[in-house]
């Protein structure tokens, strides 16, 4: 297997916010300047860490969001119960510093160098590694076709909506909006099926890679969904998040 | 010294009793979150078995039926994924690696767990030894879930949760260490959430 990543500490670094840009009413992207920042590859993730003033800390793992070359962002979500999420949405703003490390993770990542097919799923707030993915394409002109299946709760809940709809060709994006659709809605509506899936995924011979992000459930039912299609385990790529696992 | 977030207080402060067994960077959650790198292998009861394997030769192998035959425990424990949550008092139904080791001749000093779907990790042998590491096909009362590694997973909780294969399906046993998946992917060769080894050279 491919993508070892063999390197010295990951040492925590205290970073500067750019900008800040809310993405929905939820979620926000925060573009961070890191003085040390030792590059990464569309896929990987870093570590924020928050210290209160009496030490206390609190670390949290979030995607990165832009592409190999530009300024480190994330895109978080903010998380009614959560910890850190809400202080990154809500009260974090330009000039502050808060510490990161990373890159990290080198298997859900995509370089641009396979001109295979390329099959993301995202649900919610699991397109974020997937911005990053159609960033790196574009900035590479890479050969590889990317269909991109985004389920999202409501329109208004479609995070990079507008840089979402203008992708170069060889980039088709395909939405599925679960609970609320607008008026005149063409698009598929309801959760990913076997149906959907069949209809938006290249065909398990043409070799595609395939990645899918999101939420427990909508990643356990969508990698399933997948293999049934004849996508061999390998070839599909997950990453999960969120602490609502059920049991 | 860490620099201040401006505004940011904290509120996920555990009790004192917990506290103490929740390590530096982890929060306790009452979740049971699932991390996984691809799809989650549904290997049914009559195809699973459980090998230990030596240079390609396979020493022993126990169909399921047979690990139930194998002395359980019931066994508690905390335990800390490297995403960051902890989970206090965990109760699984397991067999003591000691107990699969035990019947074969072997002088290895580390292992390589195998899984369905391709997963692999390392391990010394010293840490999957001497009552430290079980393998689970229970978990709180029932048996394991796919999605959590059922029909069995390795249990090994003083070590990150990474460590604690799921879906495995034996052992390799080895002179000399070998990564295994996350291992090669930047993860730690070793995992002791004690001393914060998320990440290679941490």
């Amino acid at each position: 297997m491919a993508g070892t990543a063999v390197r010295g500490r990951l040492t925590w670094q205290v970073a500067t916010v750019g900008s800040v840009t809310d993405e929905t009413t939820s979620v926000r992207t925060i573009e961070l300047e890191v003085p040390a920042w030792a590059g990464h590859r569309a896929g990987q993730h870093l570590d924020v860490r928050l210290t209160a003033e009496d030490g206390y800390t609190a670390e949290r793992s979030y995607s990165i969001a832009s592409a190999p070359g530009e300024p480190v962002m994330i895109t978080v979500e903010r998380l009614e119960d959560g910890e850190v999420s809400p202080y990154l949405t809500e009260e974090l703003r330009a000039g502050d510093e808060i510490e990161i490390r990373g890159p990290i993770g080198g298997y859900f990542v995509w370089d641009g160098a396979d001109p295979s097919p390329v099959l993301l799923v995202a649900g919610g707030s699991g397109v974020v590694p997937f911005r990053s993915m159609l960033r790196h394409r574009e900035r590479i002109d890479a050969s590889a076709p990317v269909r991109l299946l985004y389920s999202a709760r409501s329109p208004g809940d479609v995070i990079y909506r507008a840089e979402l709809d203008k992708q170069p060709a060889g980039v088709e994006v395909i939405y599925t909006l679960t609970r609320e659709q607008p008026p005149g809605w063409t698009g598929h509506r309801g959760r990913i099926n076997a149906a959907l899936l069949g209809e938006v995924a290249w065909p398990a011979g043409e070799h595609p890679a395939c990645y899918v992000c999101g939420p427990t459930p909508f990643v356990e039912t969508v990698a399933d969904t997948l293999v049934s299609l004849g996508y061999p385990a390998l070839q599909i790529r997950t990453e999960r998040y969120g602490g609502a696992g059920g049991t | 010294m860490s620099p201040v977030s401006r505004g940011f207080h904290g509120r996920r402060r555990e009790p004192e009793a917990e506290a103490s067994r929740v390590p530096p960077g982890q929060y306790a959650t009452t979740d049971f979150p699932v991390l996984s790198a691809g799809p989650t292998p549904h290997t049914a009861l009559e195809k699973w078995s459980f090998s230990l394997r030596r240079a390609g030769d396979t020493l022993k192998t126990w169909t399921w039926e047979e690990i139930q035959d194998q002395p359980a425990e019931d066994v508690t424990a905390d335990i800390h994924c490297v995403t960051r949550w902890s989970k206090l008092d965990t109760r699984w139904k397991a067999v003591s690696i000691d107990t699969l080791l035990a019947q074969v001749d072997h002088q290895a000093r580390f292992v390589l767990a195998f899984c369905d779907g391709g997963y692999t990790t390392n391990l010394p042998l010293a840490d999957v030894t001497g009552g430290q590491a079980w393998l689970a096909y229970g978990y709180d009362g029932s048996p394991l879930p796919p999605e959590h590694g059922g029909p069995a997973r390795l249990l090994v909780p003083h070590l990150y949760f990474w460590k604690s294969a799921k879906w495995v399906r034996g052992l390799d046993l080895l002179a000399t260490d070998e990564p295994g998946f996350w291992e090669r992917y930047g993860y730690n060769n070793y995992g002791d959430p004690w001393r914060e080894q998320r990440y290679a050279g941490d």
